[in-house]
């Protein structure tokens, strides 16, 4: 085959937030392919100059609906350490339990509506549903479970309002977390029963190697804090990020795409990552789970993100029911501080990958500067690398077929578009 | 009787209010029984062409390519929805109307001549006819489902215009702004979130904007004779529903007597 090709995906389909795929091929050759995210710019990180940075962690959920605790939390983390504010432990137990409900309800809407029905030929989790009505309805209670931790802690599951600077506005009581013990450990028997149905699911193949980032903690699952470990660096300190790890804008994007500096090379960020460097944290039955019911680590096939993410749920839930059982409220909702001038940076882990703050604070307690990296534009060089290695085997399939079979790919990544603030639509020129 | 068809569109957001969708564990399945989901980018990649019954718009028009898709889209709907605080008035991205979006684009990109976008984040309506605007950041999914259901039904949604205090009263919370003198943005603020910010100790910030016969100018003027300051009041008001109008015509008002005092 001579002529070239060129194959569009206009539009991402089950992904969060809007993207194109451009492809090229070249006779039996993928010359070029490019994750262009068309997301229009929001200018988050020049409209927080001047904000005072108590408003901050409301302004920075508005980047994403579905992860809007990693945005506002990391965002807190980073003025915390800017202004060196202690956290109480009990605070800091309630700031994991408001993880693991973001992990919980953004871990199983991805599993069950975006991500499961491309392994079933179905165009959403709707037609999933008519075909496995148990498995999607015990999902859909599961995510609506991690929904209920976070109106408690959060006032609603989406942009929360009670996260601030030192801890939270009001503290739930003992009976409000309590009384969401039985339909947690309801959910945690059925998330292990998910998770059973999920790893037996007859994946793709696609096993690349590849750099896996992730924060790793030595007490901990990692969530909210941590070193950054790599499988092919060693471990560095978070205020060392932006010396490692680098950004860059490319013509086709609205998002910067990040690469490690030292040779210029993608990194991988997600469940999968996380999995790997921090497989040891995980809670007794997350880790039984792994040990009896998936692939054998290293998972790197890309497909298996679902298993990972399936396996994270399990530990939230045991974590959640962890935390609850145990919970006395703090004596004091918040640490107090003085504003001052001062720079601090966060990364913790969202969902779908670890997410990078860094702000310049102003003598009267106003932003000065800010850096917001997120975990898709991370990805992105990744994804676009992984492709380039995907898509040769599917070369002999019409347009259409690639640009599914890519869009498959794409969604184990869980890329959330709108919080690269800056992703995608596929074409494909074939030459 | 044949299924109305539904088509969810996006443009300038955070994506939350239609996830908000998603987010109806309980009515999703049978609303998808109700309603045929023609378009819905975020949930099917089984893409149909319009036309639509109803049309649910999130986002605010802030490229020139947006101001083309969404004329598209209202000529294919027989009912416009905006849903969401960036449909109904811009989002927070309308502070770059205060900006200059030049200034902007080069404080956050390297190469600002890879983007292309408009000076201003505007509404919907300031672009097609809009049939029903459902506020809030995000909106509320008891809303949603009421709108889809009267939108199902031919009639008109109920959605109150009154203010946050009216929720307040109802939950039983001690007004903040009375006992503690915080600068809560409730008696100009659209119900519809439950009251949340005050029963969590903390004063309502204006997500889901103006409510009707808001009296901005007095409650800000209460407000700065106590410890508010102006810079505190224009910015508590350019929010979420910065753009909106009588919020916008108050933050100016005050930035206006204050000309040094530049957000």
């Amino acid at each position: 085959m001579t002529s070239e090709r060129k194959i569009t995906v206009n539009a991402l389909t089950r992904v969060e937030g809007e993207g194109a795929l451009h492809v090229r091929v070249s006779g039996d050759r993928i010359e070029n392919v490019r994750l262009a995210i068309y997301e229009p710019p929001r200018f988050f990180e020049a409209f927080l100059r001047g904000r005072a940075i108590e408003e901050v962690p409301d302004i920075t959920a508005r980047i994403c609906g579905i992860c809007p605790v990693a945005y506002q939390m990391t965002s807190v983390h980073a003025i915390e350490k800017a202004l060196g504010i202690k956290i109480d432990p009990g605070i800091r137990r309630l700031r994991r339990l408001l993880y693991c409900g973001e992990w919980i309800e953004s871990h199983v809407l991805h599993m069950f509506m975006l991500n499961a029905p491309d392994f079933f030929d179905c165009h959403s989790g709707i037609e999933l549903a008519a075909r496995f009505p148990d498995r999607v309805n015990n999902g859909l209670r599961i995510k609506k479970i991690g929904n209920r931790l976070l109106e408690i802690l959060g006032g609603r599951a989406i942009h929360p309002v009670n996260v601030r600077i030192g801890g939270f506005y009001h503290l739930p009581t003992r009976d409000e977390l309590q009384s969401q013990l039985p339909d947690l450990r309801w959910a945690f028997k059925s998330a292990i029963d998910s998770a059973r149905w999920i790893s037996g699911i007859e994946f793709p193949e696609f096993n690349v190697d590849c750099e896996l980032v992730a924060l790793q903690h030595n007490d901990e699952y990692p969530m909210n804090e941590g070193v950054i470990a790599s499988t092919r660096y060693p471990a560095i300190d978070v205020d060392q990020y932006e010396d490692h790890f680098g950004e860059h804008h490319v013509e086709h994007s609205t998002a910067l795409q990040s690469v490690r500096r030292d040779g210029q090379t993608p990194y991988f960020l997600g469940p999968l990552s996380r999995l790997e460097l921090n497989h040891t944290q995980l809670s007794a039955a997350a880790k039984q789970l792994l040990e009896t019911d998936c692939p054998p680590l290293p998972m790197r096939n890309r497909f298996h993100s679902i298993i990972a993410r399936s396996v994270e749920v399990v530990h939230a839930l045991e974590e959640a029911i962890e935390l609850i059982e145990t919970y006395s409220p703090p004596n004091e909702p918040f640490a107090p501080y003085v504003a001052r001038a001062g720079a601090g940076c966060a990364a913790t882990e969202a969902p779908r990958g670890m997410i990078y703050h860094h702000y310049e604070i102003n003598d009267d307690g106003t932003v000065a500067s800010s850096k917001i990296v997120p975990p898709t534009s991370q990805n992105q060089l990744q994804i676009e690398s992984d492709l380039l290695a995907y898509l040769p085997r599917w070369l002999n399939e019409s347009d259409e077929k690639i640009a599914a079979e890519a869009e498959k790919l794409i969604r184990n990544y869980d890329p959330c578009i709108s919080c690269s603030t800056h992703f995608l639509t596929l074409t494909m020129e074939r030459s | 009787m044949t299924k109305k068809r539904l088509g969810v569109f996006k443009f300038a957001s955070c994506d939350g209010c239609q996830l908000q969708l998603l987010s109806c564990e309980d009515e999703l399945l049978e609303l998808a029984d109700t309603i045929e989901i023609a378009h819905f980018l975020e949930a099917t990649s089984l893409i149909q062409e319009g036309p639509f019954d109803i049309a649910l718009v999130e986002g605010s028009i802030t490229t020139p390519a947006d101001v083309e898709r969404i004329r598209h889209i209202r000529q294919q709907s027989k009912i416009l929805v905006a849903i969401g605080a960036c449909a109904s008035s811009g989002g927070i991205q309308a502070l770059r109307n205060w900006a200059d979006h030049h200034e902007f684009i080069a404080a956050v990109y390297a190469s600002p001549q890879y983007i292309n976008t408009l000076a201003t984040s505007t509404s919907i309506a300031d672009h097609v006819s809009v049939d029903f605007e459902l506020r809030g950041c995000p909106i509320d999914k008891h809303q949603l489902l009421e709108v889809l259901a009267a939108m199902i039904a031919d009639r008109v949604p109920r959605t109150p215009r009154h203010s946050v205090c009216m929720e307040c009263k109802r939950r039983g919370t001690v007004c903040i702004a009375v006992t503690k003198h915080l600068p809560c943005l409730g008696p100009v603020t659209q119900a519809g979130c439950g009251a949340i910010c005050p029963a969590y100790d903390r004063p309502c910030y204006g997500c889901f904007g103006p409510a009707a016969q808001a009296n901005c100018k007095t409650l800000s003027e209460h407000y700065l004779a106590g410890d508010t300051t102006e810079t505190v009041m224009i910015h508590a008001l350019r929010n979420m529903s910065a753009a909106a109008n009588v919020f916008q015509i108050e933050s100016d008002r005050i930035e206006s007597r204050q000309p040094q005092d530049k957000t």
